[in-house]
């Protein structure tokens, strides 16, 4: 979809005057059945995620994968050298199996390692970041979404959005400063 | 008409509103500041230039710091021999600096990751600079194990590398577990704190004035725009490097404790070392968060979201760890007498009356067990001098702490013939200050270039935040009963 001008329409966008008007907003996107859309906050919004219609993160589940990563790498490092490559009695214990206890704080530790670097990674790839440039930046107004700004864009690529219906619903949900987003 | 019957009510709701206001929360954020004011205030502290106090503090700071790293040169150039290591104390100011700096770093993760998780909304004022101060800490800390091996050139033997002499490193050993923890908890420490910097990096560069701080602050701020379906993965983020710092942290100082628990010497020796370790850490640890927070918030005017409150809950936390780390101290003494191993009774009555006696009057008594109690009382609590009296105690008692404990625990050897005392050189004194340097250098840069307070976790705090909030002039969505109206 382009405007008249030529430029490729992103989103239909408008600004809430409060957290609590973005949030009434949100659920009433949601209710009318648009899929490609999102709101955007200075910090986040306790209970949006359910005013969006979006599930539990399921970034857990990469953090457990982390976890297990890093426990067995911490098991393959100290029992490989130690017990099968290069056994070293050390203080006359055990070097097999039975020196477990003992190794049990690097394995916690990895663990712990592992599943922060995912966290962090996942967290990032997962919402598509870093991405230094998005449609957004070009409202000159989205500017104070890191700021005070309530912000709440329904995106042309939505298969149910026509400018004049993503317009109306913005407008009714309290919506202003209401836009067209440029794509370029 | 219609007057007449509303009048009742609102007598009624004021009636109410006096009875409840005894139990009223105090706000957070005081003043009612709103979300552009605390950006204002918070991102001014960064745009601003830099006041003249700040230049003059921070080329003192960076000349100690810059001192500290020639007596490190000097150190690794000459030897270990320039520090006053002698049998039978083999570990003296190198290690008692390390665990003094590691357990100072315990204070911000506690912060930032335990308060998180138990919902201690008060956090967001002070976690950004408590969390940046563990990480300053942390370094300092690593300079001393790191050089303190002698060689620094074969420190690479603590790595875990394949290589052709088939030399690998004994996992079984609790100052392997320390390689492994420490620098855990740096990384982890640093991957915490950087997601929670990104948002408020986005602050900074939609603020930026100029070209270049656009540019670097749109690198590191990696993009972030505020949208909703960001903030759900990095809340979840947020939420597990909380839940994986806060095991983590305990287990740091609990491995620091095993490199003495493990060992068979009087006073080392004992399983009680682990919590006590931790406790003391983070005593030790809030009082250097006040330290640095009590002068920060009166040079940048911050007292409406570092409030009275914030520092008599930290005072609190101070009294209580400071409770555990007393009746650590009083067990040590028990369990000496209670043990009848003559070596445990002699290494305590040592501690005492000992050639390091007034250590243990001045350090742990007077500064840890003693000092603290104050905080029993309110007006202590909230008189920032005695506040600031008191961390200062603290810090100090803690280093005595770790001295007495170290060198302490050696300088008594099993036989007589080999007992000797531990003189520092000018090169202990100037490491060890130079770390000081160091860590307030560090600390000024953070305040001048990063925010110091997390402005997206603090907005949270702010009543607008609520997505039921209304402002009085609108309807308000709960009703009389306290039932939200649906």
């Amino acid at each position: 979809m382009r405007t008249p001008s030529g430029h490729k329409v992103y989103a239909m966008a408008a600004e809430y005057p409060s957290a609590a008007a973005l949030y009434e907003a949100a659920k009433v996107v949601r209710d009318a059945g648009f899929k490609r859309w999102d709101v955007y906050s200075p910090f986040p919004i306790h209970g949006m995620d359910d005013a969006m219609g979006l599930g539990k993160s399921w970034l857990s589940a990469v953090v457990l994968i982390g976890g297990i990563t890093g426990l067995l790498t911490a098991v393959i490092l100290e029992f490989g050298p130690s017990w099968l490559i290069y056994p070293v009695i050390v203080h006359g214990k055990p070097y097999d199996w039975r020196t477990v206890p003992a190794f049990f704080p690097i394995m916690f530790e990895l663990t712990i390692l592992f599943s922060a670097f995912f966290a962090f990674f996942a967290w990032q790839l997962m919402n598509g970041l870093p991405r230094w440039y998005h449609p957004m930046f070009n409202w000159e107004r989205f500017s104070r979404a890191s700021n005070d700004g309530f912000f709440l864009a329904i995106e042309a690529r939505d298969p149910r959005f026509t400018e004049l219906e993503a317009r109306e619903l913005l407008e009714q949900s309290g919506g202003q400063n209401i836009t067209i987003v440029h794509e370029d | 008409m219609d007057g007449a019957p509303t009048a009742p009510e609102v007598i009624e709701s004021e009636a109410a509103a006096s009875v409840e206001r005894p139990l009223a929360r105090v706000p957070l954020v005081l003043n009612k500041r709103n979300f552009s004011w605390l950006t204002e205030r918070i991102s001014g502290v960064v745009e601003q230039p830099a006041p003249r106090w700040w230049w003059v503090t921070f080329t003192i700071t960076a000349s100690i710091a810059a001192f500290g790293m020639f007596c490190l040169g000097y150190q690794i150039s000459t030897g270990v021999g320039t520090w006053g290591l002698n049998h039978p104390v083999g570990w003296g100011w190198d290690i008692t600096n390390f665990v003094f700096w590691i357990g100072i770093g315990h204070a911000g993760t506690l912060i930032s990751a335990i308060l998180y998780l138990l919902r201690q909304k008060w956090r967001t004022s002070i976690n950004r600079s408590a969390e940046a101060m563990t990480l300053f800490a942390v370094m300092c800390a690593a300079i001393f194990p790191g050089i303190h091996v002698g060689r620094v050139w074969m420190a690479w033997y603590l790595a875990p590398l394949p290589n052709n002499y088939g030399i690998w490193p004994n996992f079984r050993s609790p100052l392997m577990w320390d390689v492994f923890a420490v620098s855990t908890y740096f990384t982890v420490s640093v991957l915490f704190w950087y997601t929670g910097l990104v948002p408020d990096l986005a602050t900074l560069r939609d603020r930026a004035t100029t070209k270049i701080k656009k540019f670097l602050f749109g690198i590191f701020a990696l993009g972030w725009r505020g949208s909703n379906r960001h903030w759900r993965h990095y809340e979840m983020a947020y939420l597990l490097l909380a839940g994986l710092s806060t095991p983590l942290v305990l287990s740091v100082h609990s491995v620091v404790s095993f490199d003495f628990a493990t060992s068979v010497l009087p006073t080392w020796h004992t399983t009680i070392f682990p919590p006590y370790f931790v406790a003391g850490a983070i005593f030790g640890g809030f009082a250097m968060v006040l330290t640095l927070m009590l002068p920060a918030r009166a040079i940048f005017k911050l007292q409406d979201i570092i409030t009275p409150q914030h520092v008599d809950k930290m005072a609190k936390i101070i009294l209580l760890t400071g409770s555990f780390v007393t009746y650590a101290y009083i067990m040590e003494f028990f369990m000496a007498w209670y043990s009848g191993n003559q070596y445990e009774r002699f290494a305590f009555f040592n501690r005492i009356f000992g050639p390091y006696w007034w250590y243990w009057w001045v350090g742990m008594l007077f500064c840890n067990m003693l000092s603290p109690q104050l905080f029993w009382f309110r007006w202590c609590r909230r008189n920032v001098f005695v506040v600031y009296f008191v961390c200062m105690c603290v810090n100090a008692g803690m280093w005595f702490e770790r001295f007495i404990i170290i060198v302490g625990g050696l300088h008594r050897d099993f036989l007589p013939s080999s007992w000797g005392l531990f003189i520092p050189t000018w090169v202990d004194l100037w490491t060890f200050i130079g770390t000081l340097g160091i860590f307030t250098s560090l600390f000024l840069l953070f305040v001048r270039f990063l925010p110091m307070i997390a402005m997206s976790e603090i907005k949270i705090v702010v009543p607008e935040a609520d997505p039921h909030y209304a402002s009085p002039g609108e309807h308000h969505p709960v009703s009389a009963s306290g039932m939200e109206r649906t």
